[in-house]
């Protein structure tokens, strides 16, 4: 299974973030979007990852992005996590029926049961303009995305037609 | 494999060999366990290639996981504004259990600061602008946690175990 690429547009999900919220794709049209995918909550090197992307939450926002964790975990297994390490962005739990979401970015592991390590940016039409899968093991940093947010500031979003995403 | 994008310059903290062969530059939170491990050991790196190392320290307080870490940062800086970074820096790390509120003004007084530069500096925008400036750089740099080291511009991402720090030096 290949991630999918820049270029692409987004498949639509709709994941409930807490145990009576759901996030829709549709609710960041206009926006820039950073999907994080990780294997688990509690995973020394996912926390280590999602600790800079807390921190960073500033930064994305003055390219007018937002942040999304997504891992297969359930809502309170989220909720728990989330307020150990003080996270101050949503986690989706790609929960029912499992890995469906990142399978259909082409992310999930079957065999294990947990999603790859994976960055997607989406810019405000829909369409992915940069994807990154990382080693399991390896935090990926947030160079990368930066990079990908500046690189939509500098270039108009595409045509919000059906194909021609531009690579970033 | 990531690079180094900042390149040193006058406004890091720098100790060692003026034109060393080596450089390495670590990327820490004060507040980090796994810093504080990595510190004593770069110090026996530092001992035992004494005029071929240079070392430069950068911050990256997880701010949200340790909450001393962004005031711990702020106390070297002000510390260092007096020329005693070095000495708050290793304060920090050897003390590090004992962060809190009220540690920063007792470790400024026990290194001999004067108090009201200290806090004069701890509040000051040049001081706490230029932490964040180190994380953002840190971040296009490919920090990925704490510690992250770089030897001569490259990331380097083996143990940070003094033998094999000085073997792979000397075999620079």
């Amino acid at each position: 299974m290949a991630a999918l690429e820049a270029g692409t547009s987004a498949p639509s999900f709709n994941l409930s973030s807490t145990p009576d919220q759901k996030v829709n794709l549709s609710d960041f049209k206009g926006e820039n979007l950073i999907l994080a995918f990780y294997p688990a909550d509690w995973s020394p090197v996912c926390s280590d990852q999602m600790a800079i992307y807390n921190e960073l939450l500033p930064e994305f926002r003055k390219h007018r992005a937002h942040l999304l964790g997504v891992s297969v975990d359930g809502v309170w297994c989220h909720a728990a996590f989330a307020r150990d390490r003080k996270f101050h962005f949503p986690l989706l739990a790609d929960f029912e029926p499992k890995g469906a979401i990142a399978s259909a970015y082409g992310v999930y592991r079957e065999k294990e049961g947990i999603t790859e390590r994976a960055l997607f940016v989406i810019d405000g039409s829909g369409a992915i303009r940069w994807s990154y899968v990382s080693p399991l093991g390896v935090n990926p940093g947030a160079d990368g995305i930066l990079e990908a947010l500046e690189s939509i500031g500098s270039k108009p979003a595409p045509e919000p037609s059906k194909n021609e995403g531009r690579a970033a | 494999m990531s690079k180094l994008k900042i390149p040193i310059t006058d406004r890091d903290h720098v100790r060692g060999a003026k034109d060393a062969a080596l450089v390495l530059v670590e990327y820490g939170d004060y507040q980090c366990p796994f810093c504080a491990a990595a510190e004593a050991r770069l110090r026996l790196v530092e001992r035992a290639l004494p005029g071929d190392i240079q070392r430069v320290y950068r911050h990256f307080p997880l701010t949200q996981a340790h909450e001393y870490a962004f005031p711990a940062a702020v106390s070297a800086e002000a510390a260092g504004v007096q020329g005693s970074f070095w000495e708050m820096h290793e304060t920090l790390f050897e003390n590090q259990a004992n962060l809190g509120p009220g540690s920063f003004e007792t470790f400024a007084v026990e290194l001999g600061l004067d108090l009201d530069a200290f806090r004069e500096a701890f509040t000051s925008d040049a001081v706490q602008n230029r932490i964040k400036e180190d994380f953002r750089g840190g971040v296009r740099s490919g920090v990925n946690g704490t510690p992250s080291v770089y030897l001569n511009g490259v990331k380097y991402e083996g143990p940070l175990d003094p033998d094999v720090l000085i073997r792979l030096m000397k075999a620079a």
